[in-house]
């Protein structure tokens, strides 16, 4: 049995309900019992004081690699899931690309129990939109949907075969749960480390161009036409894929999509030389960071520009941090050689506070694309921190100032190009299901 | 401690001044090359071990020549497929080389930024880049100017035309950075499936940058014409096979350097090429061994170059422990 926790003066900031105001909340049994100007505390209340903090309903992650089972030395549910509880989160959708991968009802079952056992928040599972992830049979998404699968995805690889493609879009339409893809075609991202551009040039680095994601994307969207299925687009990096979403919105096909942090807030000549501003294309040691390997690539600024806008507009539907850990092994080595991916969970929230502070985007959108625009892609009653309501509640100093040093995240993977950086805002506390789990 | 500063990179990290001294020490170097007693004792003392993980002649070999030259010790390790084979990482195996009291590391890797990498990690032997994947070859761009300088004496306002596989060279990456410090005029010229998408229109790089002075010739009639340097590249075979090419017959009817395409550049042109040659493919047998090649001297200035850069990198205080 939890404690009653009662949270006073914190600035409340729930964009289901467009509240935005000084109050006090108070946790029994759970559920958030009250929400008031003024509550009187008790001597059973454990008083947090939110005062100058906000305090927000916790965030849902999308999209993120736990790494469980099978490769539990680069993450596990457990190290996971209090990474994302540093990070604010307080509900984790886990990509199925395990070793093996989430095809299955007691393989979800199995990612259950561990999670129930192990976790700290929340875990969701998305399971593979095909056996084994290959691309070739379509799994067995009703039973899959009834054991708790929430989505269905190759994520790591996208769903290459357009015929399958089409059958998995219609076959889930019925579920109402989306098919989540990796949008690349591969022949044209072939060999590809980075963004091809003018860095990947001068750098020697075999490119992948925007267009190996965009013409999936364009794929993708006549195929839901077609299906009336739900495509949710991973991660886009592209101009040119929010450009071809937000038409495809426009005539009211049923696709929604994804940003990640790093393709909010980096551009690929990170990769060149870590200080632009002086204008010198000089390369440093410091080159060929591999920690800022991740794929999609880290694209050029006016890429940035406009998923920037489209996040604005509502093109771009939420902020999933495609979180993916990584051992040493995988990243201190060439950069050719090195995985693709960014541990970023613990950073996420901070990070894309910098575009608050720059006035690109409102406080307002930063938390409602981390809350309730994830619950409505998943049904679910979360995201939404209003009376009776279970007590998920992040609170965040937005004025604190950190510097990122990997070695102390939680998540075994300390693969972040952020390394050294200095953040303005940092999770004070994360409430999960009335429990204080950071 | 080693100074990152003192490795030999890529030309970007080097001023004009510095390539200079190198070049102006290299005639130094072809001195004691040209005299009858080809040693002197300057790195003496020295463990240099060139670490090559793909095949080369021309510049292991020189690399071996001139540490023998200039007395010191030479270790090679070539291929070096006995420990990559057996799953040992780059960085172990350098990590190995550096504690048997290597001074300098050649290296030589098929991955672009192996240099860097390594660079990070070593504290104590400097590095020498060899050749990194697709990315630079600074010791051959340093020869390839130091060849150009002794034949057109200025590089300012010279044009100096790539051809062929742009895409994929590391030489004319080096050259690019290095012929740019002297104000030369860059022309590439090739099937655009060879060239990177910013090399044929500069419209995405930044202000200053240094590639911002390249031009693009598609015809290698309008490129050679008026050319001070025609440099064909090496074209690999795999290129026709990934579907980069139709054929490397096209291609050498096109691109490939005959006598009678010579006909249309000036008559005192030189013809360089980083070797290996594929005659017949981007340059013909007669071209090679005609009166415009100078590519033999690139061959012997190579050897002299690599003397005074070791020299500048084991003299130049890089080996000061703090």
């Amino acid at each position: 049995m939890s404690k009653n926790i009662l949270i006073q003066k914190g600035r409340l900031i729930n964009p289901a309900n467009q509240t935005d105001g000084i109050y006090d909340i108070l946790i029994q049994n759970n559920i958030i019992s009250d929400i008031s100007n003024h509550i009187q505390p008790n001597n059973n209340f454990e008083i947090i004081d939110a005062t100058n903090k906000i305090v927000v309903p916790g965030f849902i992650d999308l999209h993120c690699h736990l790494r469980e089972p099978g490769q539990e030395f680069k993450e596990t549910v457990a190290t996971g899931t209090l990474a994302g509880a540093a990070g604010g989160f307080t509900t984790l959708c886990a990509m199925p690309n395990t070793i093996p991968p989430i095809d299955s009802k007691p393989h979800i079952e199995s990612l259950s129990n561990i999670s129930k056992e192990t976790g700290a928040i929340r875990v969701l599972p998305i399971a593979s939109a095909t056996m084994k992830s290959e691309g070739k049979i379509l799994t067995e998404m009703f039973e899959l949907a009834d054991a708790g699968a929430i989505g269905f995805s190759d994520d790591g690889n996208p769903i290459y075969d357009p015929f399958i493609m089409r059958q998995a879009l219609s076959y889930s339409s019925q579920l109402n749960i989306p098919i989540i893809n990796h949008c690349e075609v591969p022949e044209l991202s072939k060999h590809g480390v980075m963004n091809e551009s003018w860095v990947s040039t001068q750098l020697g680095l075999p490119g992948i161009p925007n267009s190996a994601e965009e013409s999936m994307v364009a794929r993708d969207i006549m195929l839901s036409k077609l299906t009336g299925g739900h495509i949710h687009i991973a991660h886009v990096s592209t101009s040119g894929s929010v450009n071809l979403i937000r038409e495809a919105k426009k005539e009211g096909v049923n696709i929604t999509c994804e940003v990640t942090p790093h393709h909010l807030t980096l551009t690929d000549t990170i990769i060149l030389n870590k200080n632009l501003s002086d204008q010198n294309f000089v390369t440093s040691h410091h080159s060929y960071d591999t920690r800022a390997k991740v794929n999609p690539p880290l694209r050029t600024s006016s890429d940035v520009q406009s998923l920037i806008e489209a996040l604005n507009d509502g093109t771009i539907d939420i902020i999933a941090t495609d979180h993916a850990p990584h051992s040493d092994i995988d990243k201190i080595c060439t950069f050719t050689e090195a995985a693709f991916g960014i541990s970023n969970i613990e950073t996420a929230f901070s990070q894309i506070y910098q575009l608050v502070i720059n006035q690109q985007i409102s406080l307002h959108k930063l938390i409602e694309s981390l809350t309730i625009a994830p619950a409505r892609i998943l049904g679910a009653q979360y995201g939404n921190l209003e009376k009776n309501k279970p007590a998920d509640i992040t609170i965040i100093d937005l004025n604190e100032q950190w510097k990122v040093n990997p070695e102390k995240f939680l998540s075994k993977g300390k693969n972040s190009p952020l390394d050294g950086h200095t953040l303005t805002s940092k999770v004070f506390k994360t409430i999960y299901q009335g429990k204080i789990v950071f | 401690m080693i100074d990152p500063k003192s490795h030999i990179l890529d030309l970007d990290l080097m001023s004009l001044s510095q390539v200079e001294a190198i070049l102006d020490d290299a005639d130094e170097m072809t001195k004691i090359l040209n005299s009858d007693f080809k040693k002197t004792e300057e790195l003496k003392g020295k463990t240099i071990i060139t670490l090559f993980f793909e095949p080369s002649t021309r510049t292991r070999s020189s690399f071996e020549q001139a540490g023998k030259i200039l007395g010191a010790d030479v270790i090679n390790i070539v291929n070096s497929s006995s420990s990559s084979k057996k799953g040992e990482s780059l960085y172990n195996t350098a990590l190995t080389i550096q504690s048997i009291k290597s001074d300098v590391i050649v290296l030589r890797h098929p991955h672009s930024g192996a240099p860097y990498f390594l660079s990070k990690l070593l504290q104590e032997s400097t590095i020498i880049n060899a050749g990194d994947g697709m990315h630079a070859h600074p010791t051959q761009a340093l020869l390839d100017m130091y060849v150009m300088k002794k034949h057109l004496g200025t590089l300012k306002n010279k044009r100096i035309v790539f051809i062929g596989d742009i895409s994929h060279s590391r030489v004319v990456r080096s050259n690019i950075l290095g012929l740019s410090k002297f104000g030369a005029k860059i022309v590439l010229c090739g099937p655009q499936t060879l060239i990177p998408p910013d090399f044929l229109s500069n419209k995405h790089l930044p202000e200053n940058h240094p590639f911002k002075n390249i031009f693009y010739e598609p015809k290698l009639n309008d490129a050679i014409d008026q050319a001070d340097v025609i440099m064909p590249l090496r074209l690999q075979r795999e290129r026709q096979d990934s579907g980069l090419l139709p054929s490397l017959r096209e291609y050498s009817t096109y691109f490939g350097i005959s006598l009678k395409k010579l006909q249309n550049a000036k008559p005192n042109t030189i013809v360089m090429h980083p070797g290996p040659v594929n005659e017949g493919v981007e340059i013909d047998h007669n071209v090679v061994h005609g009166q415009n090649s100078v590519i033999q001297e690139q061959v012997f200035s190579g050897v002299a170059i690599r003397m005074a850069i070791l020299k500048s990198v084991t003299q130049n205080k890089a080996l000061k422990v703090e």
